[in-house]
């Protein structure tokens, strides 16, 4: 395996359509062959960013739109989640733990912590008014891998 | 895919089974079947038995700490039961077993709050 394989998806701001997206990208990674909990912690970053572009991006607006690209380079998936809304002010204080500036929508503001334990590379770029992107990496170890 | 909400009320305590998937999506219901059935059943204790849970992100962490809040409130307890390896690294990263104790089935949890009570 030398060239990268890719993937791309674009969908709604919508509720319904989380599930969608972490079980799309579980069906692109598993020709990697990953373990339950790899495939376990791919689906849940998702979820929390895909959740984030929605809640927190576009305010549950449906007329936004999510983007997910996905690529495999060797044992490693990469995925940018993006939307073009409303951007983040402090980055700093958005990713500690516990942060959340919606509480009463009964936020836990453990999104971005989760992110950052369940892969191996976490990067955000965001600007006020001009959406936000974020970049994770997992490297695969695979089944295949446990028993060589 | 989605989540059932499966509730039965004995004696005093209200256990609450989740079956499917628990997200930003279905915490809703969660949310609204748990608070009524907490009001209406005039239940002092929760277990929450999460033996089908097979997925769930932050917006559950979000959801049942509500839950705990409102329980709290009114001098009443939450636990745990029957949690699967991703459910439990989310409890454990987010701090949640400091305050949710955690119980290995049903039984076990059922104990523990009539011992308390
Ligand atoms: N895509 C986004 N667009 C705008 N703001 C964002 C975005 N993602 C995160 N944020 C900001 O960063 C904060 C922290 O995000 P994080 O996911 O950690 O917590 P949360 O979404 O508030 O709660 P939880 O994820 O536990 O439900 C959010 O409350 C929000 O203010
Ligand atoms: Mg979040």
């Amino acid at each position: 395996m030398s060239a990268s394989n890719e993937m791309r998806l674009a969908f709604s701001a919508r509720s319904e359509n989380e599930a969608f997206a972490r079980i799309t990208v579980a069906a692109f990674v598993s020709q990697l062959d990953p373990t339950m909990e790899e495939l376990n912690d791919l689906k849940t970053v998702v979820s929390e960013a895909v959740t984030n572009a929605i809640i927190h991006g576009y305010d549950s607006d449906p007329a936004g739109m999510v983007t997910i690209e996905a690529s495999i380079v060797g044992d490693t998936v990469s995925l940018v989640i993006k939307d073009s809304g409303n951007g983040i002010e402090d980055l700093e204080l958005a990713r500690q733990p516990l942060f959340t500036s919606k509480p009463e929508l009964e936020r836990s503001g453990m999104g971005f912590t989760i992110m950052e334990n369940f892969m191996d590379g976490f990067e955000v770029i965001s600007e006020p008014g001009n959406g936000t992107s974020i970049a994770m990496t997992k490297r695969i170890e695979s089944k295949k891998a446990l028993f060589n | 895919m989605s989540l059932q909400v499966e509730l039965e009320h004995y004696r005093d305590v209200l256990i609450v089974r989740l079956k499917g998937e628990l997200d930003h999506h279905t915490a809703d219901i969660v949310r609204f079947k748990m608070e009524e059935a907490i009001l209406r059943g005039n239940s002092a204790h929760v277990i929450l038995s999460l033996k089908d849970l097979l997925f769930m992100d932050s917006s559950g962490l979000g959801v049942i700490l509500g839950r705990y809040k409102q329980l709290k409130a009114r001098d009443g307890k939450m636990v745990v039961c029957d949690v699967n390896p991703g459910v439990y690294r989310l409890f454990e990263l987010s701090g949640l077993f400091k305050i949710l104790p955690i119980h290995e089935n049903e039984r076990s949890a059922l104990t523990s709050l009539e011992v308390v009570s």
